[in-house]
């Protein structure tokens, strides 16, 4: 039966050494690219649109899955979200990782930035006692808030080096307890060394997900996450929730559309008039 | 203790998550054997097309009480049925109060919907879901199936029966020969629209309350004198409009398919049904209608076949899912007994053709086994006479001072200018004949 199997594979993965504890942070999204905008409320019409785990966190997860796979270790799954977001867990298995955690409460409802990070950050500290956590992973940002924020809060809640946008993993010594990454700029990229534990947040370009394995997804198919809900964190109630969430939506509008762009035809002119013409119509706009 | 090479091992695999597949994983799951769900959509139901009608009693087998909580339209009261010429219509109706109570008859559905909450039961059943997977071949060994090749990394999967509800192009049991190439008078191409429109619009122009339906069928001018017919359907707040014409008929007309939809949409009668909609999607579908005489083998070493992939259509009732999802919970049944017996030979599996036998899949397939045939000898059906039919109403309703026995006169010279009254009771009594 299968679960007897996962327990063997359990066995199989404890027995080894583990070198590294990966933790990986995932957001379920409402899938933007089906997104309709209520014209009369101008809020997004969450009904019956498919979820999927935030674009820029399957990054995060592929990251994960590969330097545990060139350093040897576990990776876990976490994310905060409704029940129905076990879905998001389960491809997190899929895409290869080891386990996955759950954080589900109504109390966690309405969570902002601020609150969001302390949930997830308290979580990890309760991993990190289980199996201490060496390097913790999150997508650059989610693309229904598009904050960019969560990421960065937990590195600051936990103490943990802050590297943002990261491009690629140059390195990591286990020894030493450090890593070099580059980060990406508006001009250009970083090499930073930092010491672990460290939280790094991944832009797209850092690699290419992988198409998961059918063990993997069969793996998923029927994995129950550990579910952490209020009562197993005792979290501080004014900290989570709409009561710790200092940020409110004054607004949510659909951008205008754009206009259509001005098209310059070269009927019967010459091709040093028309270049005059785009120059001067450049000029007019301020554009060079 | 099993080996962790056994967890790839199934007692089933499922290839396709329509009704029938989803149905025969419900099945099998809820027997505590362990099955596989594979499919190729993003979800199970993403990439799944039909007209959009469901029958209670089909879906009933596997949930009881399953329109408490399935994500349904609306339940069907009523069903038109529609003769078209190029410009009147002829209407018959039936609608039942019966209908508008629990538990229904039927309901339309989107099926991305439906579908996506059905394959959940099979999950909470027990059963794999393993979506955004294609399966590229069967795997055989000494003319035995014995598993599936996917697309996926280390993607071969094996169980003791691997069942194909891969939908009407089954290239898998193609590739087994359980079928031969398509003849494509055995095929309609369906093409249909979602249009958008407000509840309110709908149940005032359809006559009904709340999450009451109506369907209509139409036959006639819609198409062009090929064999096909039309549909309307209410959804919620949306109408399934679209047109299902034979293959065979399209490839010689050169008539593109949503042309004939566009048309259709045009037809002044059809227009005022759908005025103020927004079409919000579009999709086509082609449909096995071949029926019992076009049927592929259903049974192998290791293999079974159900749904669309068997032909279970009925082309006439327009009924498909409720065959589907039938036959899938007869392949499932017969995968229960199999595994008590541990005997998965085509010889064992035979018992599926049997369980099929008694029920209304094959009987029905069975009674109109002539139709496909007949209808396509007589593509009039869907052209000369709803034709004449309008004219010799628009006749018999116009007021206009000619006397009651000139009037007779001239409906008999309309019905028998293009067809003898001896060919006109031939049609009828051959049709009769046909019908079983």
């Amino acid at each position: 039966m299968i679960e007897c199997n996962i327990d063997i594979l359990k066995k199989d993965i404890a027995n080894k050494r583990l070198d590294m504890h990966i933790v990986v942070c995932i957001k379920q999204v409402p899938d933007t690219t089906q997104a309709r905008i209520d014209p009369k409320t101008n809020t997004l019409i969450r009904e019956g649109m498919p979820t999927i785990v935030n674009p820029y966190d399957l990054h995060a997860l592929e990251e994960g899955v590969r330097i545990k796979e060139e350093y040897g270790g576990k990776v876990t799954v976490l994310t905060m979200g409704p029940p129905q977001a076990k879905d998001a867990i389960r491809e997190g298995i899929s895409h290869g990782c080891d386990e996955g955690i759950l954080l589900t409460d109504r109390a966690f409802a309405g969570s902002d930035t601020l609150a969001t990070s302390y949930v997830l950050s308290e979580a990890i500290k309760r991993v990190d006692l289980d199996e201490k956590v060496d390097l913790v992973i999150c997508g650059k940002q989610s693309i229904d808030g598009d904050t960019a924020q969560v990421g960065p809060g937990i590195a600051q809640r936990l103490d943990l080096s802050q590297l943002t946008y990261v491009i690629k993993v140059r390195s990591i010594d286990l020894k030493k307890n450090s890593m070099i990454v580059e980060r990406q700029l508006e001009d250009g990229r970083q090499i930073v060394e930092a010491r672990m534990p460290a939280l790094m947040t991944v832009v797209k370009e850092i690699n290419e997900t992988r198409y998961s394995s059918l063990s993997n997804l069969i793996k998923a198919a029927k994995y129950e996450p550990a579910v952490w809900n209020q009562e197993v964190l005792g979290l501080d109630t004014t900290k989570i929730g709409l009561k710790g969430s200092p940020t409110t939506v004054r607004k949510i509008f659909a951008p205008p559309p754009r206009e259509a762009g001005e098209i310059i035809n070269n009927e019967g002119e010459s091709s040093k008039e028309v270049a005059e013409k785009l120059l001067k119509l450049l000029i007019e706009k301020e554009v060079i | 203790m099993p080996d962790i090479k056994d967890m790839n091992k199934f007692d089933a695999i499922i290839v396709g998550a329509g009704p029938a597949g989803t149905s025969c994983a419900h099945t099998v799951a809820k027997a505590g054997l362990k099955v596989a769900l594979v499919d190729r959509g993003t979800f199970p139901g993403a990439k799944n097309v039909m007209g959009g009608v469901l029958y209670r009693h089909a879906v009933e087998n596997a949930i009881p009480d399953f329109w408490k909580e399935a994500p349904l339209e609306r339940h069907i009261i009523e069903q038109q049925y529609w003769l078209l010429s190029d410009d009147s219509n002829i209407s018959i109706g039936h609608r039942s109060e019966k209908f508008a109570q629990e538990p229904y008859n039927r309901f339309t559905v989107l099926r991305a919907k439906f579908d996506s909450w059905f394959a959940g039961q099979a999950d909470s059943a027990g059963a794999y879901i393993i979506s955004k997977t294609v399966v590229d071949d069967v795997i055989t060994e000494n003319g035995r199936v014995v598993g599936i090749k996917t697309d996926r990394p280390d993607g071969n999967l094996y169980a003791n029966v691997i069942v194909l509800c891969d939908g009407v192009n089954s290239l898998l049991a193609q590739k087994l020969g359980m079928r031969g190439e398509f003849d494509n008078r055995h095929l309609a191409l369906a093409v249909k629209e979602i249009i958008s429109m407000p509840r309110e619009k709908i149940e005032d122009r359809f006559n009904l309350d709340g999450d009451e339906g109506a369907t209509i069928d139409i036959y006639g001018e819609v198409a062009q004198g090929m064999e096909g017919t039309g549909f309307i359907y209410t959804n919620k707040d949306s109408l399934s409009v679209g047109i299902g014409v034979i293959l065979a008929d399209l490839v010689k007309t050169r008539v593109r398919p949503y042309d004939l939809l566009e048309q259709m949409k045009n037809h002044p009668v059809i227009k005022r049904m759908i005025s103020g909609g927004e079409p919000r999607e579009y999709m086509a579908h082609m449909i096995p209608e071949g029926g019992y005489k076009a049927m592929p083998k259903i049974y192998g070493d290791g293999v079974l076949v159900a749904g669309d992939a068997a032909m279970m259509v009925n082309g006439f009732h327009r009924e498909g899912s409720n065959l589907a999802m039938t036959s899938g919970r007869l392949a499932g049944k017969t995968i229960i007994e199999a595994t008590e017996k541990g005997d998965y030979s085509k010889n064992a599996l035979s018992r599926y053709k049997d369980l099929l036998e008694d029920s209304f899949v094959l009987k029905d397939l069975k009674k109109y086994k002539n139709l496909p045939a007949h209808i396509s000898n007589y593509s009039e059906f869907f052209s000369t006479y709803p034709e004449i039919l309008n004219k010799a109403a628009d006749e018999f309703l116009t007021i206009d001072g000619v006397s009651k026995k000139e009037k007779q006169r001239k409906i008999r010279k309309i019905l028998t200018e293009k067809k003898s009254l001896w060919n006109i009771i031939k049609d009828t009594y051959k049709s009769w004949r046909a019908f079983g």
